[in-house]
């Protein structure tokens, strides 16, 4: 069985997608006030700081940025067992009222986002939540779907979407890994 | 497919410094969890866990019992007073009957050495040691790592000096080996008859002076010195025990660097430790607290799970 991987977003292409991303961030809470962007651990947390910076360089605001780690609020501890790497959850002193926008990078089955707005729940009481992802790929087990869409892909349920980031993987690009069974 | 500690954590003695690192690792974002408002996270929601308690305890059933709730596990506490132990009833049989309720972990704590090993192979559930007889006393040794390795970075190399009576101390046990396993050079100090006989076997150096102790070491880990023991004919006197081995400011003073102070609790104010060191700059003493419920939710959590038959069914839902 080998493998092939198609290149979905180079570096500059993922620069465009995040700055249309932040535009429409910017348009749906009218503006920087009471907004919170949010990552998930990992890329999302690299996507959403990119995303912060981008905001910044263009409005002069700094918005108030989190990080969330979801992997205690996975359903499926007793089917797949422990991950072995917890990471950590910060986020601003309160989410009270606050307009948040979370940020991942790739859009699946919906589970890793239902975790995600269960934690935030313990965290406070937005005014709103959203979703932004630079990847939507389908195959969604929950009713659940995204406002922001930086691209969507149609991939079969065997295929890999990677996401890298140039400050974990030295690099921007997008690439889907698809297996073949050698016909 | 058992999780990465396997079914039980019985000691660390068992435990590779790899397991014993990631038990570590795993608690420092779970410490994170006890700052919220909401201390609680939705991992263990379901499990049912018992405290089966036959030796007293406060601190370490209530951090236990903190761990377990933070993590939403439903838990029930068994002591042995005021139970059907105190009516006759086996260990086996007591646990056998709990499991019949079906539950998912106990956690331990009996005055016979052995005692969460000889239940671990008896049961299904899992289980945690939380001090057995004199043998060990695992989430304490763990929490005990942890603080070190909050001042101290890397514990390899480091001087770390157990002190009074190692003899009955579970709680050194657990030291020494977590200790030697992560690199850490250990070693005793006390009267000799509260120090085990050949201790220097489990690879510690022995000092019969604190003063030389205090030379040596980058950190100390006082022991409580149980009053009975001075029934038992162990030592002459508390006064005396402190005059000898008591640490103290006016010793410490003299140590050629600033020396880390752990004690395990409950403290005995002016016998194994004075006051002023307890309350010092350099106690972590209530570091050790915090950490204890951060190590014991690592624990449950890294426990937990794994059932073979569900991940089967879950690697064809492509999950």
């Amino acid at each position: 069985m080998s493998s092939s991987s198609l290149t979905v977003l180079d570096a500059r292409a993922v620069d465009r997608t995040l700055r249309r991303m932040a535009d429409q961030i910017l348009e749906l809470n009218a503006g920087t006030d009471r907004l919170v962007i949010v990552g998930i651990q990992r890329r999302g947390v690299q996507l959403a700081d990119r995303i912060v910076r981008i905001i910044a360089a263009q409005e002069g605001t700094e918005v108030a940025s989190g990080a969330l780690d979801i992997t205690l609020y996975r359903d499926d501890l007793q089917t797949v067992g422990p991950r072995p790497v917890v990471g950590s959850t910060s986020l601003p002193w309160t989410l009270e009222d606050q307009r948040v926008v979370i940020v991942d990078d790739v859009l699946y089955t919906g589970r890793t986002v239902r975790a995600a707005m269960d934690e935030l729940a313990d965290f406070g009481r937005p005014s709103r939540i959203a979703l932004a992802v630079l990847i939507d790929r389908g195959g969604r087990e929950l009713p659940i779907h995204a406002d922001i869409v930086g691209r969507k892909v149609d991939v079969t349920p065997g295929d890999r979407v990677d996401v890298l980031v140039e400050d974990l993987d030295g690099r921007d690009e997008v690439v889907i890994v698809s297996r073949q069974d050698g016909r | 497919m058992a999780g990465p500690l396997g079914k039980d954590l019985l000691g660390l003695e068992p435990l590779s410094a790899a397991q014993i690192r990631l038990i570590l690792d795993t608690a420092v974002p779970f410490r994170e969890i006890s700052e919220r408002a909401i201390k609680k996270v939705p991992t263990l929601r379901g499990a049912t866990i018992v405290n089966l308690f036959f030796e007293a305890s406060t601190r370490t059933r209530i951090s236990f019992e903190f761990a377990e709730k933070r993590l939403s596990a439903d838990t029930v506490n068994v002591a042995a007073q005021g139970s059907s132990v105190s009516k006759g009833e086996t260990l086996v049989d007591t646990a056998r009957n709990l499991e019949a309720m079906k539950i998912d972990m106990v956690v331990i704590r009996h005055m016979a050495s052995g005692a969460a090993r000889f239940l671990a192979e008896r049961i299904e559930s899992n289980v945690i040691n939380a001090g057995d007889g004199t043998n060990e006393h695992p989430t304490q040794g763990l929490l005990d790592l942890l603080t070190m390795r909050d001042r101290f970075g890397d514990l390899t190399g480091r001087r770390i000096c157990i002190v009074g009576d190692v003899l009955h101390s579970r709680v050194a046990r657990s030291n020494i080996w977590g200790l030697t396993k992560l690199g850490a050079e250990v070693a005793v100090c006390g009267p000799r008859s509260l120090l085990p006989n050949a201790v220097e076997s489990l690879g510690v150096t022995v000092f019969d002076r604190i003063e030389a102790a205090i030379e040596w070491a980058d950190a100390l880990n006082v022991l409580r010195l149980q009053l009975e023991r001075m029934q038992a004919g162990y030592i002459p006197s508390l006064r005396e025990y402190n005059r000898v081995f008591g640490v103290t400011s006016a010793r410490l003073e003299k140590a050629p660097r600033d020396l880390v102070i752990l004690h395990p609790g409950p403290m005995n104010r002016g016998v194994e430790i004075d006051s002023d060191v307890a309350d010092g700059p350099h106690a972590v003493i209530l570091d050790q607290v915090t950490n204890g419920v951060a190590v014991r939710m690592a624990v449950l959590y890294l426990l937990a799970g794994g059932r073979p038959e569900l991940a089967e069914a879950a690697k064809r839902g492509g999950a």
